[in-house]
């Protein structure tokens, strides 16, 4: 495996055998010594064309963690920019000695580009591409499942619910493929104008309001994250509309199954896509996503670059 | 000069032996000379592409005249045309004159300039239609292709204009409005993508729109590039309410799907976009009863930089004369979809019909000797280097079933066992 660009391009045994390694990672973790170099004298560069702060300072202590220098560069592009810039970009950085480039970027299958088009040689990893997918928040949102569950890997049984802007959304899109590649039950809902009918040709059943889905009793529940940059450019949003009718709002969390989880990929905006209640319900794994996170992004690392196939 | 083609199989499926004088076929029959083998060829009647980007003036980088023209004759053929979204536009007697001249200049092909409906394809006022058909150009059909003339009461004008002198247009369908950003075939495919989507109503509106003007009008309508399933059942009523109406698919649409984008290789993107496996069915089955008149290749050359990109940066189009042949006889008669009868007649008579050119069309004595011999038997390999000035072909991965072996325009070979002829001058 050289690169992680979709997790369509995963089997579930190589899902599996991720989730896996991931696991091993949360272990290095917890040690008072938290490294373990396998990557040393290897170059990680985070190229990222959009903002993001934890998505990036979590593959950064990953690759620190793994003894991996990291570099990272961020720049800004419109998407009406043209496009000989990623080309580019890429070989320079590779010139300079990226072993792996972390990418983010505005455009949809912009990692496929970098990594499939003969352009370098370089491992790819996506981290997050328009709205296309995000397959490490995937893999970290399986690993909180499995490890809170401990589900061994088998979602069979397990209904999660997805809720928010899917339109918009390669959370969404990626843990759509994973959840269903575990073997878990995949419900959604969301203002019907961001809910496109095509998600049920991936697996999903869409439901027309929240209330509706949370009778369905899911085991764990993802608000997506409101994006309010793109929201505010369409003026039929409403805040308060929004929070009245898909909001987790603390009303709601009585709704929920005691053992349930309740999961965000952050960052949050309390009080509209979910309540101060529901983030630090007891139920919350916010922060064990953050963690989880950690341990996914090195263990991906560690697949692509330690040598392991 | 003369030629003798020995033991060719016509589209009829006769064995004769063909003599040429001149650029005329004067027998056809079993000849005592001996002449060029072509046993296991089929002798049909020169390609005619009725949808060809020719890129000069203006974007020479990607295509020529001459590089287009030969990449015609590499691909079996005798006759192309030059679409008008050139820079400057082809929207005037003087550019069509000037893209007719470097056609005739080239011996490779044929070249039948397409003018602008609206000046500088901007949608807002007519061009000088009448001028450019009264020019050594001869334009018969005009069209904005890449653009759609959405305007309903200039496309009514347009169409009232070219009835005067028996002229047609061609219209690129789609309606911008539902189009603007879009990336590929609107569905599932496309949500789970990310990419804007392009719905068929945006095709099929504007089909359906042209097709009352058409019978309103009694002008003759020309649909380029028909892709959806709708867009078929549209014309094929149109057709029963007696419009006057022709359509062309091209070879991308009848073999490919969307399903390539997954790739985001922008190779595969093109305007209209590839549809689903449903559409090409329906594109062949229309094809096969007649709905559909012609294959048009659209060849659409574009210079790496403008592929090698991401998908959403990337330009829309593919080359596809150099394929055509091949991929039309994969899909259509190696399928056992249809004889040769028809594919003689999508790819050349119907075409040259609706263009109004003469001299295409068949082979018989006394015919201009335009000629495509075709080996049923070769295959194309995808790698095969192309004699167009871009690479942009979606097929670089697929082998396709025969291949064009030698083409004959006006009487000389402008390719012989798959090399083109060098001319002097």
């Amino acid at each position: 495996m050289k690169n992680l660009l979709s997790i369509r391009d995963l089997s579930k045994d190589k899902a599996i055998e991720l989730l896996s390694s991931s696991n091993e990672m949360s272990a290095v973790n917890r040690r008072a010594i938290k490294t373990l170099p396998t990557l040393r004298g290897k170059t990680v560069v985070n190229l990222f064309y959009e903002n993001s702060t934890r998505t990036r300072i979590s593959f950064e202590i990953a690759a620190k963690r793994l003894g991996a220098d990291v570099i990272n560069v961020s720049s800004e592009v419109s998407s009406a920019s043209k496009g000989e810039g990623l080309k580019d970009t890429a070989q320079t950085l590779e010139a300079l000695g990226a072993d792996a480039i972390v990418l983010r970027h505005p455009m949809s299958g912009a990692a496929h580009a970098m990594a499939t088009r003969g352009w370098i040689s370089s491992s790819v990893i996506n981290a997050g591409d328009g709205r296309h997918e995000h397959p490490t928040q995937a893999l970290l949102d399986a690993l909180t499942i499995n490890r809170h569950f401990d589900a061994g890997c088998d979602f069979t049984g397990l209904k999660v619910l997805i809720v928010g802007d899917l339109l918009h959304s390669r959370v969404a899109r990626s843990n759509f493929l994973l959840l269903n590649l575990l073997g878990a039950t995949v419900i959604a809902t969301g203002p019907k104008e961001l809910m496109p009918t095509g998600f049920s040709e991936m697996g999903v059943t869409l439901y027309e309001g929240l209330d509706q889905a949370l009778e369905q009793k899911p085991d764990a529940i993802m608000m997506l994250r409101v994006q309010k940059e793109r929201m505010q450019a369409d003026v039929a949003f409403s805040a308060s509309n929004y929070q009245r009718s898909w909001s987790l709002t603390e009303e709601r969390l009585g709704q929920l199954k005691p053992a349930s989880v309740i999961m965000h990929p952050g960052p949050m905006n309390r009080g509209l896509e979910i309540s101060n209640g529901a983030a630090e319900d007891s139920r919350s794994q916010v922060l064990e996503q953050v963690q989880n996170g950690l341990a996914v992004r090195m263990a991906v690392l560690h697949h692509l670059l330690g040598g392991q196939s | 000069m003369s030629v003798i083609l020995k033991e060719v199989t016509l589209a009829s499926g006769t064995r004769a032996d063909i003599r040429i004088e001149g650029d005329s076929i004067v027998e056809i029959g079993t000849l005592r000379e001996k002449g060029v083998d072509c046993s296991g060829l089929m002798a049909l009647a020169g390609l005619v592409d009725p949808h060809t980007h020719l890129r000069q003036p203006g974007f020479e980088a990607s295509e020529t005249v001459l590089s287009g023209t030969r990449a015609a004759a590499k691909g079996g053929y005798v006759a192309v045309t030059a679409m008008a979204n050139t820079d400057p536009v082809a929207d005037t007697s003087k550019i069509v004159e000037d893209v007719f001249a470097l056609g005739q200049a080239s011996k490779y092909s044929f070249v039948q300039p397409i003018g602008a409906v609206t000046k500088g394809l901007a949608g807002k006022q007519l061009s000088d239609i009448t001028a450019m058909a009264n020019s050594r150009a001869k334009v018969q059909v005009f069209s904005d292709d890449g653009l759609c003339v959405f305007d309903e009461n200039l496309m009514r004008q347009a169409l009232q204009k070219v009835k005067e002198f028996g002229g047609a247009i061609a219209q690129h369908a789609q309606d911008p409005t539902l189009t603007d950003g879009s990336q590929m075939n609107d569905g599932a495919l496309s949500i789970e993508l990310g990419l804007k989507g392009w719905p068929v109503l945006a095709e099929e509106a504007i089909i359906q729109r042209d097709a009352e003007l058409a019978l309103e009008t009694g002008s003759r309508l020309h649909v380029c590039h028909v892709t959806t399933a709708g867009g078929v059942e549209i014309i094929r009523w149109a057709k029963k309410q007696g419009a006057r109406i022709t359509a062309e698919v091209t070879p991308h649409h009848l073999l490919l799907d969307q399903e390539l984008a997954r790739s985001y290789d922008p190779v595969y993107k093109v305007n209209p976009p590839l549809r689903t496996s449903v559409d090409s069915i329906a594109l062949l089955e229309g094809l096969v009863d007649g709905t559909i008149d012609m294959l048009g290749t659209d060849h659409a050359p574009h210079s790496s930089e403008k592929k090698d990109c991401e998908w959403e940066n990337a330009a829309f189009g593919m080359i596809g004369l150099e394929s055509a042949a091949s991929a039309l006889h994969q899909v259509l008669v190696a399928s056992g979809a249809a004889s040769w009868q028809l594919f003689e007649k999508v790819s050349s008579q119907n075409p040259a019909k609706m263009l109004g050119l003469a001299g295409y069309g068949s082979i018989q004595a006394g015919a201009r000797a335009n000629i495509t011999l075709f080996d049923p038997a070769a295959s194309l390999p995808g790698a095969t280097p192309s004699a167009s000035k871009s690479s942009n072909s979606p097929y670089a991965n697929l082998t396709l079933q025969g291949r064009v072996q030698h083409t004959i325009r006006d009487g000389h070979f402008t390719m012989f066992d798959h090399v083109l002829k060098e001319f002097d001058d």
